[in-house]
């Protein structure tokens, strides 16, 4: 019988079927970060249980650590917020009670879990992932089925290695042709949602296939996985391709030996079998999709650069006008106005979607030679992990951003989702290139358009968006 | 999970009705990244004269004399008897936790909030409804005798007195039978753990590279 990815991702890793539906899934391993797991650790203290396997844990702090270099290199001692700090410590308590491999604060490997995973090896083809956070989706870019879930559920993984859940539809995303120059893996994720909506994907595994996709880097292919979530699928993924085993040999936890020649000959199935049944199938021409901006409170409100933020009447149904009303006037906008003159306050460039190297090194092209906007009142650069910073330091690109304004940040969640002093102030727009653009996620107040990493920097220079097709570069 | 098939105690008042989670344990102490100490700040602002806030000393605290827990007859209680739609008001399970912190295993009112009634179940405390006249009994009986005890036999469905009288509960059999054998979600998947171990190993030779290790010691 003909398999999707999906299908043969689940079929491998079913442990039990259960009576009602549900079923019990191996999971190979699971990321930890302080923020979902102190309770899931006090349950199984509470309990008196152990972890099932200890060596398929890998643990780092990044939602709540500062990336201020003077707060972070004067470790735990300097860090100015004391609840902040309790929690950081309680990730290091309960990974040395319990014998779980963490990247300390400021070990070069620390980072966002989901850029950690798959640039350590400690994300595999062929794996099952999960952890406590919704962009788990990140690491089907590897041909990997990847969950975020509860702390109910890390505390269950811990305890059984397993999961319960239910099996998902199939849904193929097929993008075909060639993407136009300036056009990212952010924009077409961007313009696949503004496709299907946010609920599109819900109760779908969505793979992500055509030759649009294929064309992309890893790096490319994890920004439009990482996004699957705000398409409403908890699972996304694109098969594995000679890509996938380049960007995977050498890594530190990758097989070695004859356990690498076995491991290839494996993933090497891990693609959707001619003729499997998808239960919806959407297709995007590649060549149509332009550089995309959101301009509303949900990734679906999204636009082409060169259009206009819409009118609540461009729109069919009653519910949507409203919705559209509504954050309209949460993002302070005008039916009509071009997307173009809406004025940047600050610029994020980082978070799980777009804080790889890749990413800065696209950023750093468009700023080159550039100073920031004056009317920009901060520019910040956060690289997703130690290792990237690491890098991007080794090319010299963190002198391009500093040189022009820009800051140059230790690696965390940081403006994502603002869990610390990294925030939006009430009523400024941003230029960011996370995933979520939802009220007050960035900052009570704050004004979040959904970017790719090349048009966050050209919003840095301008003060304003810009189509990146027409940025002259300097070198 | 703690079981409970057959449980002893003494006997402590909880005595108004539309009792919510925020006098179980008030809002200021979700805070915390634990799920136990709670028992401190169980019906804080009932139990105390003044303000509680995450990490007060106890020391500093004023205990009011007048609320039962803090009244030596009461010391050492585990079943707490109570009155109508306890545990109304939010979902948070700090509420069980607070309750089991402090060392109740057994709450018994005639009536009990929906999602509080389903947090008890998942964190080893039973809920136990009885009609309103029974309790009221109880309540009197209690009052009466300093170091009034219950038992409660959850296998027979029973709440025995010391007496000898005899009342019988209604519970869910499948909740019923979790509570006996100590079970939450992960004490059921547990009870597959032979399937699981067989997985792992079939897994082990066919993809060993997933069973690489990650240790503590080398990285
Ligand atoms: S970067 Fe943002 S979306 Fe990604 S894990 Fe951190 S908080 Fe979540």
């Amino acid at each position: 019988m003909a398999n999707t990815l999906y299908d043969k991702l689940w079929n491998q890793h079913l442990v039990d079927a259960r009576q009602d539906g549900s079923a019990l899934i191996y999971i190979d391993r699971q990321l930890i970060h302080e923020v979902t797991s102190p309770q899931a650790f006090e349950g199984l203290r509470l309990a008196g249980r152990k972890p099932w396997r200890l060596d398929s844990n890998i643990a780092t702090p990044d939602h709540n650590v500062s990336t201020d270099p003077g707060e972070r290199s004067g470790g735990y001692e300097a860090l100015k917020d004391e609840t902040s700090r309790i929690q950081l410590q309680t990730l290091d308590n309960n990974c040395d009670e319990f014998g779980i491999a963490e990247f300390l604060l400021n070990d070069r490997r620390q980072g966002i879990v989901h850029v950690v995973g798959p640039e350590t090896g400690a994300v595999l083809p062929g794996m099952t992932v999960v952890c406590g956070d919704s962009h788990t989706s990140t690491h089907g870019a590897l041909g990997v089925m990847a969950m975020g879930i509860g702390t109910s559920e890390v505390e269950h993984v811990l305890a059984t290695q397993c999961l319960v859940t239910k099996k998902q539809k199939n849904m193929q995303v097929r993008v075909e042709g060639v993407l136009g120059f300036g056009v990212t893996a952010k924009d077409v994720v961007l313009a696949v949602i503004g496709e299907i909506g946010t609920a599109g994907g819900t109760g779908y595994a969505i793979e992500f296939a055509g030759s649009a996709i294929r064309d992309l880097s890893l790096e490319g292919r994890m920004t439009i996985c990482n996004m699957a979530i705000e398409a409403g699928a908890r699972v996304g993924m694109v098969a594995v391709d000679d890509k996938t085993i380049d960007y995977v040999r050498d890594r530190a936890f990758a097989p070695t030996g004859d356990n690498w020649d076995r491991a290839v000959e494996a993933w090497k199935q891990l693609h959707s079998d001619e003729g499997a049944r998808f239960d919806r199938v959407v297709e995007l021409d590649a060549a149509q999709i332009e550089p995309q901006v959101t301009w509303g409170t949900s990734p679906e409100m999204v636009a082409s650069v060169g259009a206009d933020v819409p009118s609540p009447q461009d729109f069919d149904q009653e519910v949507a006008r409203k919705g559209v009303q509504r954050a309209l006037e949460y993002m302070g906008l005008k039916a009509g106005t071009p997307i173009g003159e809406i004025p940047v306050d600050r610029v994020f460039i980082g978070s799980c979607t777009n804080s790889r190297i890749e990413d800065l090194r696209a950023a750093a092209e468009v700023v080159r030679g550039y100073r920031k906007a004056d009317s920009v009142k901060q520019a910040m650069v956060v690289p997703g992990s130690g290792q990237v910073k690491h890098q991007a330091e080794a090319e010299g690109l963190h002198h391009i951003f500093i040189d022009a304004g820009f800051e140059w940040r230790e690696p965390g969640c940081s403006m994502c989702l603002a869990m610390n002093a990294d925030k939006l102030g009430e009523g400024e727009h941003c230029a960011s290139t996370s995933n979520r653009n939802f009220e007050g996620r960035q900052g009570f107040g704050g004004r979040t358009h959904l970017v790719s990493p090349a048009m966050a920097a050209a919003a840095g220079v301008a003060g304003n968006f810009v189509d990146i097709r027409a940025w002259e570069k300097k070198s | 999970m703690k079981a409970l098939k057959k449980h002893r105690g003494l006997v402590a008042p909880m005595d108004r009705a539309n009792v919510d989670t925020d006098i179980i344990i008030p809002k200021q102490y979700l805070k915390s990244i634990k799920r136990t100490g709670f028992g401190v700040n169980l019906f804080d602002q009932l139990r105390y004269l003044d303000e509680g806030w995450p990490g007060k000393p106890l020391e500093d605290r004023q205990p009011n004399p007048e609320f039962a827990l803090n009244q030596d007859r009461y010391i050492g209680a585990s079943v707490l008897l109570a009155r109508e739609n306890f545990g109304c008001g939010s979902s948070r399970e700090h509420a069980p936790w607070a309750l089991e912190d402090f060392g109740f295993r057994v709450v018994i009112a005639p009536t009990f909030a929906d999602i509080f009634y389903n947090n008890c179940f998942k964190n080893g405390v039973l809920p136990l409804e009885l009609p309103a006249q029974l309790v009221e009994q109880l309540f009197q009986a209690m009052y009466e005798q300093p170091g009034y005890q219950l038992t409660v036999d959850l296998e027979e469905q029973q709440v025995l007195t010391d007496e000898g009288e005899s009342f019988s509960f209604d519970i869910d059999a499948f909740r019923k039978h979790c509570l006996i054998e100590g079970l939450d979600d992960i004490g059921l998947t547990l009870q597959s753990a032979d399937r699981i171990k067989e997985y792992e190993q079939q897994r082990r030779t066919e993809a060993p590279w997933l069973f690489d290790v990650i240790s503590k010691g080398a990285i």
